[in-house]
């Protein structure tokens, strides 16, 4: 019963309840990986759902991650206390040269609230900076956005430098944001491209599958 | 009217370098500004708007160029009325102050208020015949930047524009507002004008004045981009030419849009061929 109020609580923003309800959960031995997959996640499944369909839009977007926060925060100390495993690590960011992050960001809920580990490098990322954190910390997918024109061919860059330092067959890269096109992402050799935040996840999932 | 066009895609095709804040070419670049905006008003812009999309206090905090606020404004200014001399208006232009409003996000109203406010005092103190509030997608935003030229300025002609996007179930902002939102709300809240600047395309913009329309009897100010942009062989192109603005201007006059004028990607050339198609070419 609980994990559906804990769903519904993410769905409607309600931060305050989501910690309530996690924290009575813990307390009655619900395992967390449980309440992570089956609360938090499903409610915010059924939130990028919704989105997708333009049913709802940024702000409630970012209520419902806030209220998941809430929850992740409580249960991030003992996931790592049972070992659990995200489903992956991802580094995103958006492009040397850009400041726009909105699209970045909802991306990184996104991903998060299906169960990755997502490290975000902010705004203005150089090739080498998107590089060298995914190798220290294993991450197996880089994804970039951009916002501007000028800054898209920066993405070309941190492909070929993937490619340069023989990391292509252990991280996959993934581009995106409003000027970026199929096209594009095929022409600079990225693995995937993600029209949105919602198709991101869906496609970061698929390269998951990938050696 | 005609207004002018693009400012920060001429910009960076003249040689702003990405990651660079337009607002600083106006330093860095000067002879370029005046260049753009003379041949704006050479092209018959009615009114000319400051290089100042992105110089509010808040956003230029993200660029570390808060100090400059007032010589970014003032110097924007001076050059739009100098060139402009008594050929066209000099409208104050602010955009969005770049921070997310709470409780989604972590600013303060009062912050985003204080914002504008101080941006458009150096900008009604230069000389501005009239405000530009552009590119808003959060109503709550938009709302606070028109109230912050009312209170303190309500001679001030103010127009607050926002950017929607085509959905299955119509037009919204990335927030989530409505045309008939917007329109009901910026109307309430004191503007004198309403409208929307970049995002689409002038068809989707015919579409969207007529929805302005069937929801106040405001002035409408409507300023589409020359089509989305593509990338082709490293460069960018924007596929909406001078012509084919121009023809669809017509349809834009018919709904009784008051000001049209260009966002990303419009040129000068296209500024000329609306400015014939309004004047009864």
């Amino acid at each position: 019963m609980s994990l559906i109020e804990i769903s519904n609580a993410v769905m409607t923003g309600d931060h305050a309840r989501v910690g309530e309800l996690t924290r009575r959960l813990i307390a009655d031995g619900t395992d967390p990986k449980t309440i992570l997959d089956d609360g938090l996640i499903a409610g915010m499944n059924v939130i990028g759902e919704r989105f997708r369909v333009h049913e709802i839009f940024l702000p409630e977007v970012l209520l419902a991650a806030k209220a998941m926060y809430a929850g992740m925060d409580l249960l991030k100390p003992l996931l790592i206390r049972d070992g659990i495993p995200s489903i992956g690590k991802v580094v995103i960011g958006s492009v040397r040269g850009d400041l726009h992050d909105i699209g970045k960001n909802l991306v990184g809920i996104m991903l998060k609230g299906a169960g990755f580990d997502v490290i975000d490098l902010g705004h203005d990322v150089s090739p080498e900076r998107f590089v060298r954190t995914a190798q220290t910390e294993n991450a197996v997918v880089i994804g970039m956005s951009a916002l501007l024109t000028t800054t898209m061919p920066v993405m070309r860059e941190v492909v070929d430098l993937v490619r340069a330092e023989g990391l292509d067959e252990r991280i996959s890269t993934i581009v995106g944001g409003a000027p970026v096109t199929e096209a594009f992402a095929k022409d600079i050799g990225a693995d995937a491209y993600g029209f949105d935040a919602a198709k991101a996840v869906v496609v970061v999932k698929d390269l998951m599958g990938r050696p | 009217m005609v207004g002018d066009g693009a400012m920060g895609t001429l910009l960076f095709e003249r040689g702003l370098k990405p990651g660079e804040a337009p607002e600083a070419a106006t330093l860095s670049h000067r002879y370029v500004l005046v260049e753009i905006t003379a041949a704006y008003v050479a092209a018959g812009a009615d009114l000319v708007e400051t290089n100042t999309f992105g110089a509010s206090p808040l956003k230029l905090a993200l660029s570390g160029l808060e100090e400059r606020l007032v010589t970014l404004n003032v110097e924007a200014v001076r050059i739009a009325r100098e060139v402009a001399g008594s050929r066209a208006y000099v409208i104050g232009s602010c955009g969005p102050s770049g921070r997310l409003l709470e409780p989604y996000g972590d600013t303060e109203a009062v912050a985003v208020y204080d914002s504008f406010q101080a941006q458009v005092a150096v900008l009604a103190d230069e000389g501005v015949d009239g405000i530009f509030v552009e590119t808003m997608t959060d109503l709550g935003e938009a709302k606070l930047a028109v109230t912050a030229v009312k209170d303190t300025w309500p001679e001030m002609p103010v127009a607050a524009l926002m950017t929607f996007d085509p959905t299955p179930r119509g037009f919204f902002t990335i927030m989530g507002v409505s045309v008939e939102a917007a329109a009901e709300a910026l109307a309430d809240a004191g503007a004198d004008a309403v409208g929307s600047n970049c995002g689409n395309g002038i068809e989707h913009m015919i579409e969207i004045a007529a929805e302005f329309r069937r929801h106040t009897d405001l002035p409408l100010v409507i300023q589409p981009n020359a089509g989305l942009p593509r990338t082709t062989n490293g460069k960018i192109v924007y596929d909406e030419t001078p012509e084919f603005m121009a023809e669809r201007a017509r349809e834009l006059v018919r709904h009784d849009v008051s000001v049209i004028g260009g966002c990303c990607g419009t040129t000068p050339e296209h500024i000329a061929a609306v400015r014939k198609v309004v004047d009864g070419g």
